[in-house]
């Protein structure tokens, strides 16, 4: 059980690094490779003014008639994002592991906090399931991969909070949640989840398309 | 759990088309996957790509698209489900698809797709249904499988350089006709043909000079009122409009972007004044010279909105007395979206009429006529069918004039087909003008 | 152009009025624009003679005849002038104010042969369509005719026509192909779904077309024999003056190329490539090319000048001998001219297709702004701005430089010709 506490919190905590950013770096650099080659209108109109002029208004909660129209959506989806890049990020247990590894550490959430945060992303996941259940234009969309990766970025949350709380087998469900965690990171360059690395990009072409070329707003 | 990708559609099956008919009738499942896999691999890229797998399948879209709307919210008619039933099924099964899916996914990315971008501002990640449906349509060109009527304008296209079969001289009479009728109303006025180093160039569509010559009887009233050094050409290129683009002929859309622009240069214009209609912007604007490898129009190209607006602006046009029923304005896709006039029209409006109520949706929001992006070309057929996808049109239109508006001003050609034909459908009883049609009324004209 | 009688143009220098167009408003109501004879002798104009009653003034007089409809004034290279004239609703072309005999239902497009000689119209009657030289109809008629082209003397006469009934929205029929070429009013044995840019050959006895022969393939046809490689597009061809072989660019995966007789021609490729052209002595190519997505530059012999521009580069011209090329370029809204791939330093509104002295050295153009027109030698302007201006033309020795313009204050609306020390201008 220690070693392979050992392995997944140690060699396999690297492995996912890797082939996170070795991943979205792989991904982007033969993306903006082929796009040199075959879309050259990528290049052309591209424009770091309107393309970040879109990206504003659509990273702000909100910010554009859509967020508007459809605010319950609207809040869930940036609290859900929100949480899941915050909390792995200042949860003091991962924290910890920092300094223990390389002496590094930085300003943490109170542990009732995380706890409220886990509970909040769970149920976003849950909002999410419902969703693609219940709603015919999302249902229609959906298919088996799209329930794989709710369940990839569901289950380090559902497992650490398992884990915090003590509850029965929990040590085991520590080493899950390791692994867990470790799946969603390396998952995210090669499954949809890549939408979180390729967004700015769409988004700013669309973005520059419409404020350079055709002087209008895009959202 | 997942639903299946093709749901056919039965009440668009009852449509006879020839075109599609005979265009089906001619493939083979390898003749498909030869020539899919081909166009894929020489034409798209990292665009295809990366809009497939950025989608996270949330439907967002859905609300922006007329269709939807008006089907109920039927998610086969959703952008991101019209993308489903096409290119995802395409990429899947690499190709490996057979006639009657192409005949689906004809019908779907030609007559159920206005490719008016609207719902590029209700994606998140701004995925561009509009280019994924021009695809799909560049793939069922290169295959054979085009509605019989668009694909004959684009015949016309190639043959003759314009839309409606008009031959060269019956161009040149058509500018005389309509320049003697004009001269009735003001006998100083001119249509002057091919005068080089003439300020503009004023291009029109051919179903101006084939079905509305008065549109160019007017132009020339205006032009001649506000005093504007404008000519227009003796020779083909002289059309701005090109179906071309629509059904994914691209090597003609650029054949015809060319003849265009290289009359414009030979007439030694400052630059293009067109008509009032908003597919031929998109191509002359930022679709027909990407294809020639002119990153922008090589000589400007003005809308008439944006043209009318500087006449008033600077007083080159005045008015005699204003429009006085209650008006309304049709933002056009492909100038608002596509160029963002939308302020600019509504000066012109209000500095035409006494009163402007305006629609909701409005601006880059406003609804698509469901006509244009080349569907009202696809042919009579299809009518229905545009109508019933745009009830929300309809609805729009009907709660702006329970609010009082009697006209609808709409400055775009395919929108005007298409309200028509909503108008007409619902009993709805307003006027449609172009706003060429106000100024013509309101204006003071030289004697 | 070839301007065979240059020798014979009054190259006295020297400045002369030769009309005041100033006076033509107090003789005509309706006075269209004005244009000059190649040598400048004359200027003449649309005009009113009475209600529905139209002539060319020319100088200071109109010509005799009137006619209820004139359009389009052209002169020849021998300085005669045509219009295309109506009477009572018949066309015809009227040379030098007079008609020829043949009337039509509608004529149009008027092309000269080089020396000005051979003037040819496109024609319709009973909606018919066929070309008329020198008054003279084709005996065959056809139901629509395009691309109206001529040879180089003028002598022969090319054109695109339907060559079978076409039944109105027969897709089908029409991918079968229904178009040929018609020369002299000959038509070609195969039929093509499209043809568009026709050239002759530089002996007048071939002619090369841009065809489609299905939806998607392109190619070029030599007097109706196909290349045979298609392409996914094709633009207008050109025949070697040298050795009669045929070149034209073709797009091949997305970017375009030479081809020559079928078969590659330049090793590279471009992002455009258009209006190529061929030095006098054939032994040059040089075309307009895209080196990379909207940027624009002359290639010769497919090698492309380092200086490009963003928006568009038009009228190529290769000096006689066939060692220089200059062209129009145009960057963010304004225009230049450049010669062997260096951009003149001023920037215009407008600029004019430029023209080399007969001796290569030197370069001229017509330049606007702000709505006033002057002529340019190698980037250096005349002092003196014109209402109107015509191209400058060199005399045969390329000393002198003949300007043709109507003057602003204080010569208002006067047209002078005028020969000028081409050092006058250049210092
Ligand atoms: S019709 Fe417009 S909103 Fe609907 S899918 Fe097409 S581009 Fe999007
Ligand atoms: S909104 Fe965008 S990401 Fe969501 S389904 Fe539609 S296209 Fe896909
Ligand atoms: S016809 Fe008008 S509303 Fe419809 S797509 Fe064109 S511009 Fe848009």
């Amino acid at each position: 059980m220690h070693d392979i506490y050992n392995f997944v919190s140690g060699p396999l905590v690297w492995v996912s690094f890797i082939i996170f950013f070795g991943g979205s770096l792989y991904r982007l650099i033969s993306m903006a490779v082929l796009a040199r080659k075959k879309d050259v209108f990528v290049y052309e109109y591209m424009s770091l003014k309107f393309g970040l002029r879109s990206i504003l208004h659509w990273i702000i909660p909100f910010g554009t008639v859509k967020w508007r129209k459809n605010p319950l959506f609207t809040i869930v989806t940036f609290t859900f994002h929100i949480c899941i890049i915050f909390i792995p990020i200042f949860l003091s247990a991962h924290i910890i592991l920092w300094k223990e590894s390389w002496g590094i550490s930085w300003w943490y959430i109170s542990d009732t906090a995380a706890d409220v945060l886990a509970i909040v992303v769970i149920a976003s996941c849950i909002f999410f399931l419902v969703r693609r259940i219940v709603l015919p234009e999302v249902k229609y969309l959906t298919s088996i991969s799209d329930y794989v990766i709710l369940a990839i970025v569901a289950a380090p949350f559902i497992t650490g909070f398992w884990t915090y709380h003590q509850w029965p087998g929990f040590k085991v469900m520590g080493i899950i949640h390791i692994v867990a965690g470790e799946i969603m990171l390396a998952a995210i360059p090669f499954t949809r989840l890549i939408h979180m690395i390729f967004f700015p990009f769409t988004r700013g072409y669309m973005g520059s398309e419409f404020g350079a070329i055709r002087h209008a707003k895009d959202w | 759990m997942a639903e299946p990708a093709i749901k056919r559609n039965d009440e668009s099956y009852k449509i006879v088309d020839e075109g599609i008919d005979k265009g089906i009738a001619r493939l083979s499942p390898e003749k498909i996957e030869q020539v899919i896999n081909k166009v894929l691999a020489a034409e798209t890229g990292a665009r295809l790509k990366t809009y497939v797998e950025t989608c996270v399948h949330c439907g967002l879209c859905s609300e922006a698209c007329h269709y939807y709307l008006s089907h109920d919210n039927d998610p086969k008619f959703s952008p991101a489900g019209k993308v489903k039933q096409t290119i995802w099924e395409i990429l899947k099964r690499k190709g490996k698809v057979d006639p009657e899916f192409i005949r689906d996914a004809s019908r779907i990315a030609s007559t159920e797709c206005n490719l008016c971008r609207r719902c590029a501002m209700y994606c998140p990640f701004g995925i561009d249904i509009a280019y994924l449906m021009s695809v799909v349509r560049r793939l069922c060109h290169m295959l054979g499988v085009t509605q019989l009527y668009i694909q004959d304008t684009a015949h016309s296209h190639s043959a003759t350089l314009n839309q409606m079969w008009v031959k060269e001289d019956e161009w040149i009479d058509t500018l005389f006709w309509q320049e003697e009728e004009a001269q009735d109303e003001i006998s100083s006025l001119r249509i002057p043909i091919e005068k080089e180093g003439s300020e503009i160039f004023y291009s029109v569509i051919a179903p101006e000079p084939k079905f509305r010559a008065q549109l160019i009887y007017q132009a020339a009233v205006i032009m001649n009122a506000a005093g504007v050094d404008f000519t227009m050409p003796a020779t083909p290129g002289w059309d701005n409009s090109d179906q071309c683009m629509f059904t994914g002929d691209y090597e003609m859309m650029g054949r015809l972007k060319k003849a265009h622009f290289e009359t414009a240069m030979r007439l030694k214009v400052k630059r293009i004044v067109m008509g009032e209609c908003g597919h031929a912007f998109r191509s002359v604007y930022d679709v027909g010279n990407r294809w020639l490898a002119w990153k922008m129009p090589p000589i400007p190209v003005t809308h008439a909105v944006e043209f009318y607006y500087e006449l008033l602006k600077q007083g080159k046009i005045k008015i005699a007395k204003k429009y006085d029923k209650p008006v309304t304005f049709q933002d056009p896709c492909n100038i608002i979206r596509g160029k963002g006039l939308h302020e600019k029209a509504r000066y012109v409006v209000e500095a035409l009429c006494e009163e402007f109520i305006e629609m909701h949706p409005n601006r880059e929001h406003n609804y698509c006529c469901c006509a244009g992006g080349g569907v009202i070309n696809t042919g009579p057929q299809y009518k229905m069918k545009r109508i019933k996808g745009n009830r929300i049109k309809a609805e729009q239109l009907f709660a702006t004039k329970t609010r009082g508006a009697k006209v609808i001003i709409a400055p775009c050609h395919n929108c005007h087909g298409g309200i028509e034909d909503i108008l007409h459908h619902h009993g709805l009883d307003m006027e449609l003008h172009f706003l060429g049609d106000i100024i013509y009324k309101v204006m003071e004209k030289p004697v | 152009m070839a301007m065979h009688n240059l020798n014979t143009w009054d190259w006295e220098t020297g400045k002369k009025l030769v009309v005041d167009t100033t006076k033509w408003k107090d003789m005509f109501g309706w006075i269209e624009e004005p244009y000059a004879s190649p040598d400048g002798e004359r200027i003449a104009a649309v005009v009113k003679t009475g209600d529905m009653e139209f002539s060319v003034c020319e100088n200071d007089t109109p010509w005799q005849n009137t006619f209820d409809k004139i359009w389009y004034l052209k002169f020849g290279s021998d300085n005669r002038l045509t219009a295309l004239v109506s009477d009572m609703g018949a066309w015809t072309v009227a040379v030098d104010g007079v008609a020829w005999e043949n009337t039509f239902d509608f004529v149009w497009n008027t092309k000269f042969g080089a020396d000005g000689k051979n003037i040819t119209v496109a024609a319709q009657k009973d909606m018919e369509y066929f070309a008329v030289t020198n008054d003279i109809p084709w005996e065959t008629r056809f139901s629509d005719l395009s691309n109206l082209t001529i040879s180089h003397d003028g002598k022969r006469v090319a054109g695109v026509v339907p060559t079978v009934m076409i039944k109105q929205g027969d897709i089908f029929q029409f991918q079968e192909g229904c178009y040929s070429a018609v020369v002299d009013g000959k038509p070609w044995d195969a039929t093509f779904v499209n043809l568009w840019g026709l050239a002759f050959s530089h002996d007048s006895e071939h002619v090369a077309a841009e065809v489609r022969t299905s939806l998607y393939d392109y190619t070029i046809a030599v007097d109706g024999v196909l290349w045979d490689k298609v392409y996914t597009s094709v633009w207008m061809p050109q025949f070697s003056p040298a050795n009669g072989s045929v070149t034209a660019p073709v797009r091949i995966a997305g970017k375009w190329t030479l081809a020559q007789d079928g078969k590659p021609f330049w090793d590279r490729s471009f992002a455009q490539l258009w209006h190529h052209m061929y030095s006098p002595d054939g032994k040059k190519i040089a075309a307009v090319v895209a080196t990379k997505y909207g940027r624009w530059t002359i290639a010769v012999n497919g090698i492309p000048w380092s200086l490009t521009f963003g928006d568009l580069i038009t009228d190529a011209v290769f000096s006689p001998d066939g060692n220089r090329i200059a062209c129009i370029g145009k960057e963010d809204g304004k225009w230049t001219i450049a010669v062997d791939g260096r951009a003149w330093g001023e920037k215009y509104d407008m600029v004019w297709q430029p023209v080399f002295s007969p001796d290569n050295r030197k370069v001229a153009a017509k330049v606007e702004r702000n709505g006033h027109y002057t002529t340019v030698i190698d980037g250096k302007p005349l002092k003196k701005s014109y209402k109107a201006l015509w191209n400058p033309v060199f005399s045969p020795d390329s000393k002198k430089i003949l300007i043709k313009g109507i003057e602003g204050d204080p010569d208002d609306g006067k047209y002078f010709r005028q020969v000028l020390p081409v050092t006058d201008i250049t210092g």
